[in-house]
């Protein structure tokens, strides 16, 4: 493979191609699968607690420490300017309109999004999805839509416990440690924050975030070489591939949401 | 449909999610001061509105009991036009005035309304006509430089 051979860039782009076309197909036949999602639902809910309950306490635990240091952090940057009192407001509106859904989102694809990806790449290797296809039972809905539709309902849940956890955070260091007024804290997050401009696109970002991380995590696992070292490859791609795809969604739906 | 243990815990999980949603939507997004009372519009001209925004608060003694619906310039009188909405369950007289004020030193400046005598209540489309600019530091500085000069250059020279 050489880049100045124009068979092989022409080889190149044609398997990329193949992989983008087989991806979004996988993404289509995922979207499908709702009304099965909603007669099993019990699959589903299996899958919230799995990649829900177990991944909340790293998340709250995580959110908690975050605000811990922007209250931190952003009280010796504020009062050098004397306004002290807009601590709550910057911990809020960094952690409703970036951090809730983007760290939420990244801690999500190491904890759940690599738990998913072993699994179902341990699946195809011990031939459990062939068996499946031989039993005419379609594995893309028995396996892959209640995984897919439970991270997609568990992120904005996660993302807003992140960003609860880490405005509580925020107080206990501002308020209660460093001594910040709390009647202003309260009132400033209340005067600068808006409901649907700043919580409402907190949460359509985390329901972005939460597509695009479960559906990588699915495609890895389904597409992994069906061997101990593909298994490997397939949860490292799918932490590298996730964090990368929700860095860069990130900043084009902010441009999106806050520019105009 | 049998209960399990799960449901239990994803009950449990979604409830958690849902008091965070909450908590953000009413202690910080302050969800409850979007008033869905009814509103009548008023307007008024302003010679400068400094750093005034639509949505800000529309205050009377304290109390928030309007917001700024719309900013526009007037190009006939090159002056801003402010439309408000007023809650309905508050009347104001028609000689009431408006002021720009700021909250605290670095905060948001929102609409000072002052009631006036008139007997008559100001109704929907009506133009408040006695108002005050916004306080602009930089003519503020300038005045003060002005007296300065116009004080030391009245007075016989100390030195």
């Amino acid at each position: 493979m050489s880049w100045y051979k124009p068979a092989d860039v022409g080889f190149a782009v044609r398997a990329y191609l193949g992989d983008v076309g087989y991806a979004a197909r996988l993404f289509m036949r995922l979207l499908q699968t709702v009304g099965y999602a909603l007669r099993r639902n019990a699959l589903v809910r299996d899958q919230i607690h799995f990649l829900g309950n177990y991944s909340l306490a790293i998340i709250g635990i995580s959110g908690l420490f975050v605000g811990f240091v922007l209250s931190l952090q952003g009280y010796y940057i504020l009062q050098r300017y004397g306004s002290a009192e807009a601590l709550g407001l910057m911990v809020t509106l960094s952690l409703m309109r970036e951090l809730g859904p983007v760290v939420t989102a990244l801690l999500f694809a190491g904890r759940a999004g690599t738990a998913l990806t072993a699994e179902i790449g341990l699946m195809k290797a011990g031939e459990q999805i062939s068996v499946m296809e031989m039993m005419a039972v379609n594995p893309i809905e028995r396996v892959l839509a209640a995984r897919f539709w439970g991270g997609v309902i568990v992120m904005p849940l996660l993302a807003a416990t992140f960003s609860a956890m880490g405005i509580v955070g925020g107080w206990v260091v501002g308020v209660l440690m460093i001594g910040v007024d709390g009647g202003a804290f309260w009132s400033q997050i209340q005067g600068g924050v808006d409901v649907f401009k700043d919580l409402g696109n907190g949460v359509v970002k985390s329901a972005v975030f939460g597509v695009a991380v479960t559906f990588i995590a699915l495609l890895q696992g389904y597409n992994a070489l069906a061997t101990p070292e593909g298994v490997a490859k397939a949860t490292t791609r799918t932490v590298v591939m996730a964090s990368l795809t929700v860095l860069a969604l990130d900043f084009v739906l902010t441009a999106m949401m806050f520019t105009i | 449909m049998q209960r399990s243990k799960i449901d239990t815990w994803v009950g449990f999980f979604v409830l958690v999610g849902a008091v965070a949603v909450l908590f953000l939507a009413l202690q910080s997004a302050n969800l409850l001061s979007l008033s869905f009372q009814k509103t009548y519009a008023v307007s008024a001209k302003f010679d400068n509105i400094g750093g005034l925004k639509p949505k800000a608060a529309v205050k009377s003694a304290g109390v928030v009991v309007g917001r700024v619906e719309n900013i526009a310039f007037d190009d006939k009188s090159f002056q801003a036009r402010v439309t408000m909405a007023l809650e309905s369950r508050y009347a104001f007289p028609k000689d009431s005035s408006l002021k720009i004020l700021t909250s605290g030193l670095l905060g948001d400046q929102y609409l000072g309304i002052e009631a006036g005598a008139d007997d008559k209540n100001l109704a929907p489309g009506d133009v408040i006509s006695s108002t005050q600019s916004a306080v602009v530091l930089e003519n503020l500085i300038s005045q003060f430089l002005y007296n300065k000069a116009a004080d030391t250059s009245g007075s016989a020279p100390t030195k």
